[in-house]
């Protein structure tokens, strides 16, 4: 079932050499699955993320043909009406909890005042829903974690409670911005887990952006992979190994291999026509 | 003639309430000429063991011998002409306000070198760049470009060894393979020593013939790149970081 749907997405900046394209006619679905988004930095990719939640700022301007959310079209609502769609219906985890977490808010304060604004809850409930959640994230001492101020966590910390707080409205559709990608690889798992549970348990659409092939190869389901504001191919994520595309094959060649050893890495030869051949189209 | 030795290094940080120890007990051998990877986690102490080689930690105990000299509380000038760094983050090592002629002939000039103009020139050709980015910003420059100026500015002294602190986890894949085959290739040409620290056991496995994996300050295990490449460490730890490096594993699978 597809719960999102965009079509023909441009995110557009103006600056003094013209108007600048990061995302150029982007189209694709969301169903309850894990869809991966790939492709170097300026590629796009968290652009396509943010423009989703209507989060460019101006003078940044958003046009599609539609980004439909379970039929209704987001770009139509008033931004009251946005905002109750940010958090309760989509939410995102951003890429730096460093950056993104309040530093002179402890971590119970912000995540209760996250629960009274989105769940409305009473605010005598707020504090068990909190720590409930960040039990829930694999925090060992929430009570600990539930006092603690944002630079006494450490960054996997800081990231789970990211996610806690974010899951804290039960959102429909999650986007991820390189969610693990500060974080240790045995964190990253963890992190990883709570993810792939979420999906599998509350039927959540989960959209992965991240710079990791191979991780995203083994945790999504189906791979969008980024170049220059364009989407120049989609494929299943267990096939992203025998894709087609010379970009996604040249990152692909690019990376060192534990398995098979070789004297010189491959360096990616970008060829200016695939920034200029129209976007694959993402819908299933 | 051994590059680096490290002796039963101690570093640890004091604070009025606590003591942490991050570097515990490490002994290590870089034989001349060889590239050996330091990975584990963060808080490991990996970036810790580089920092107290070059004398950015002053508590340390144990013995440290860098190309045949004996390291005391301080540093010769000498030793930096032998020893250098390139460090992880290029957006945070390069002056924002300083050419990158001015970087490197700062260093050229501190080390005593004449023929600043051709040294120049020839490091930037050296790093991959030419000399038409002599006289750019490092905000002109793309990440893997200020990486180049980083690795540059490192070989201007003309080091025999170069510490690597993750010098491509700011990068994307595509530009990391392009420094670190310049690195490969550079070792070659200077006959470089290499000590890298990184957390991607793919890179080091690329780079390096020994990999010390370290945890909670100590070295586990070392082991020769063949051994990791079969997926065979001997300790349950280094086992555990390889599994994990190797993708996400389905809980249901």
């Amino acid at each position: 079932m597809t719960r999102l749907d965009v079509e023909n997405l441009w995110v557009k900046f103006p600056t003094r050499n013209g108007i600048f394209d990061a995302v150029r006619g982007v189209s694709f679905s969301l169903g309850e699955e894990r869809l991966g988004i790939v492709g170097e930095s300026g590629s796009g990719k968290s652009m396509t993320g943010r423009a989703i939640l209507r989060l460019i700022r101006k003078p940044g301007q958003v046009t599609a043909n539609h980004i439909s959310l379970d039929g209704e079209d987001l770009l139509k609502l008033s931004e009251r009406k946005m905002r109750s769609v940010r958090g309760q219906h989509i939410s995102m985890i951003m890429q730096d909890p460093k950056f993104s977490l309040n530093p002179v808010m402890t971590v119970g304060e912000q995540m209760m005042e996250s629960y009274t604004l989105q769940v409305k809850g009473p605010r005598f409930q707020a504090k068990d829903k909190v720590l409930e959640m960040l039990d829930a994230v694999a925090i060992r001492d929430p009570g600990r974690v539930f006092n603690a101020y944002p630079h006494e966590l450490s960054g996997g910390m800081g990231q789970r409670v990211m996610i806690a707080m974010m899951l804290i409205p039960d959102p429909d559709i999650l986007i991820a911005d390189e969610p693990t990608s500060a974080l240790d690889v045995s964190v990253q798992m963890q992190v990883l887990n709570i993810l792939d549970k979420l999906v599998r348990d509350r039927g959540m659409g989960l959209i992965f952006i991240s710079h990791d092939l191979n991780l995203v190869s083994s945790f999504c389901d189906r791979v969008l992979i980024m170049y220059a504001g364009r989407i120049v191919e989609a494929c299943a994520a267990d096939k992203l190994h025998e894709a087609k595309h010379p970009y996604t094959q040249g990152l692909l060649k690019s990376l060192p291999r534990l398995d098979s050893p070789q004297e010189r890495l491959e360096v990616l030869d970008r060829d200016p026509a695939w920034a200029e051949t129209d976007s694959v189209s993402g819908v299933t | 003639m051994s590059g680096i030795i490290l002796e039963k290094l101690n570093v640890w940080f004091d604070t009025p309430e606590t003591r942490v120890d991050a570097v515990k007990n490490v002994s290590l051998r870089v034989e001349q000429g060889e590239s050996v990877g330091l990975v584990g986690e963060s808080g490991s102490g990996k970036s810790t063991i580089l920092r107290a080689l070059t004398g950015l930690v002053p508590t340390w105990s144990g013995a440290m011998e860098v190309a045949g000299e004996k390291l005391g509380r301080q540093r010769s000038r000498h030793f930096y002409k032998k020893v250098q760094m390139v460090f992880q983050d290029p957006y945070a090592s390069l002056h924002p306000r300083h050419s990158v002629d001015q970087v490197l002939s700062e260093t050229l000039r501190l080390h005593g070198f004449n023929e600043i103009d051709r040294r120049i020139s020839n490091l930037l050709t050296d790093v991959g760049l030419g000399p038409s980015f002599r006289f750019r910003y490092p905000h002109q420059l793309s990440g893997g470009q200020r990486q180049r100026v980083a690795i540059a500015r490192a070989l201007a002294p003309e080091p025999e060894i170069l510490l690597l602190d993750e010098p491509t986890s700011a990068l994307d894949v595509s530009v990391q393979a392009e420094i670190l085959n310049l690195l490969v290739d550079l070792r070659q040409e200077h006959h470089l020593t290499y000590l890298m620290v990184s957390h991607d056991l793919a890179v080091v496995g690329h780079m390096c013939q020994q990999i010390a994996v370290m945890q909670l300050g100590e070295i586990v295990e070392i082991m020769p790149v063949a051994e990791m490449r079969e997926l065979k460490p001997k300790h349950s730890y280094s086992r555990h970081l390889l599994e994990s490096s190797l993708g996400y594993k389905r809980a249901d699978d």
